[in-house]
């Protein structure tokens, strides 16, 4: 068992903001001072750039952003680094699928199945390649507690389908979803399968093989890493195969005026300088959450859901959407307090230092399937705790007091 | 908290004009895309260019409809033309408060929506 009262103290951010109850990790999750630190001692003590120089700083610059490829490796548990590409994050590692492996592979009629739960991340590439090739996107229907009918995806499914790109856990709901029936399920027909894990990979140990998904994407920010790099696994197999999307620096081994011959697995996706530091402070935030043992996470935030929908549900007037089954649900919660506008409730909240996020949080198509245009939401990461519950239930019954309910 | 005035809250619960116009001169929509507040503006103008009536439908928060009822009260007996010369400050003051930057979009919603009728 972790003291995470302890955990809490290595963020920066509560010393300077002591009041601060962060409720929107889902969003972007708050930095520890050791990623803060590794990013700063790369731009202090090393600077270089990578896989160039003939000198001790960059080959120093080089086995650091390369050891992040490691880390990022074992995280996941892929086979491979060559099967690690480092991209700004879940929405370009989606992009770079959709437009680059899709763009090669998609043809007039094909299928491509999304879910209804899907961010506008997993949407939008994905409308703007059906509509380039001609192909037809099909949804996953939700039940009305936020969870995936697979019965649904099994009529989806026919020779068509080349593509099932669908979300781990809902950044609107926290729903966790059976990915791994669906990727069977899916290979049976034969058609790839792309995961977006922008929201589990922060919250749960993920195992690429075992899992034995084609594509899966992910973001540093919302795991304790910086802004701007995230993660595409994809298998070496289909790696090989996809020519890149983005050509030009260290991305070829060989050009001419008119040719040119791509590098090695993964770097002919990488083209132009990496983004050195932001990979280095990924890095450290593996490491870290792997001190802490992905499995001590996850239950810290299944605690924190319990905790949270128990004391949730006294509120009067409260309308939880999503599983509300700790079991099933990851980091999120979405919600509405009857006649307060969650937009209204989030400035109330605010006024409080508690921070959450209010309105379609990018899944315009899910809140429509709920009925509703908006909704609050709060979300965990390691440093919240049962206290931070508390704060916000007092001041949800301020905003009912400030709104006379 | 000093935002959300009594009037505020008043004209939240109870919006003014909050109905469609049947035969509008004028209608335009507008929507907030961060925070999904939607509003659809009619007007009824007579001759002469001055406005008979005014409404509003759609949802939002407290500060898009106390703004959007207010609005749509004050700008009768006045010209389209008038209106378009309008500022944040004229809505800052019939809110009787200022707006924070993540609130601005909310309450300018219904007068930037407004003079976009054409």
């Amino acid at each position: 068992m972790k003291d995470f009262a302890k955990i809490k103290a290595q963020f920066p951010i509560f010393k300077s903001n002591k009041k601060l109850v962060y409720l929107d990790s889902a969003a972007t999750a708050l930095k520890p001072k050791c990623v803060i630190d590794a990013i700063n001692d790369y731009y202090t003590n090393c600077g270089a750039n990578v896989h160039r120089g003939m000198y001790d700083l960059s080959e120093k610059a080089t086995d650091m952003y390369e050891g992040a490829r490691k880390t990022v490796q074992k995280f996941i548990n892929a086979k491979s680094e060559r099967e690690i590409i480092f991209t700004s994050g879940t929405t370009e590692s989606i992009n770079f699928v959709a437009l680059g492996w899709g763009g090669q592979n998609l043809k007039s009629g094909d299928e491509i199945i999304l879910s209804a739960l899907e961010h506008h991340s997993n949407l939008l590439p994905w409308q703007k390649i059906a509509k380039e090739k001609n192909c037809v996107i099909k949804f996953v229907d939700v039940d009305k507690n936020g969870i995936l009918k697979i019965d649904h995806f099994s009529k989806l499914m026919s020779r068509k389908t080349k593509i099932v790109a669908l979300t781990h856990v809902s950044n609107v709901l926290g729903t966790i979803n059976p990915i791994k029936k669906f990727i069977q399920k899916a290979h049976a027909i034969s058609a790839k399968v792309l995961i977006d894990a922008a929201q589990s990979a922060p919250h749960m140990s993920l195992d690429v093989q075992s899992l034995d998904c084609d594509f899966l994407a992910f973001s540093g920010h919302k795991m304790g890493g910086p802004t701007g790099v995230g993660v595409l696994y994809a298998k070496e197999k289909i790696l090989e195969t996809t020519e890149p999307l983005f050509t030009g620096g260290s991305m070829t081994i060989e050009v001419t005026k008119n040719h040119a011959k791509w590098n090695d697995l993964p770097w002919k996706f990488e083209a132009g300088t990496p983004k050195v530091a932001e990979v280095i402070g990924l890095g450290a935030a593996i490491n870290w959450l792997n001190e802490i043992g992905m499995d001590e996470v996850r239950s810290h935030d299944e605690k924190l859901i319990e905790f949270a929908l128990q004391e949730l549900k006294k509120i009067k007037g409260i309308r939880l959407y999503g599983p509300c089954n700790p079991k099933i649900q990851s980091g999120t919660i979405s919600f509405n307090l009857e006649g307060v506008h969650p937009h209204d409730l989030a400035s109330i909240l605010n006024s409080e230092n508690i921070a959450i996020r209010a309105g379609h949080h990018c899944c315009m198509p899910l809140m429509e399937s709920l009925n509703t245009e908006a909704t609050a939401r709060i979300s965990f990461y390691i440093y919240n705790t049962e206290e931070d519950i508390k704060k916000l239930v007092l001041a949800i019954n301020k905003a009912k007091k400030i709104f006379v309910i | 908290m000093e935002l959300y005035r009594d009037i505020i809250i008043e004209l939240y619960k109870n919006p003014l004009n909050k109905r469609k116009i049947a035969g509008a001169t004028l209608k335009a929509s507008g929507a907030n895309v961060t925070c999904g507040d939607r509003i659809r503006i009619y007007l009824k103008i007579d001759k002469k260019g001055k406005i008979l009536d005014a409404s509003f439908e759609g949802s939002g928060c407290a500060i898009m409809t106390a703004s959007a009822s207010l609005l749509t009260e004050k700008v009768k007996g006045k010209t389209l033309n008038e209106i378009k010369k309008w500022k944040d400050k004229k809505i800052f003051d019939f809110l009787g408060t200022e707006l924070s930057h993540t609130r601005i979009k909310c309450g300018l919603l219904p007068l930037e929506t407004l003079q976009q009728c054409t």
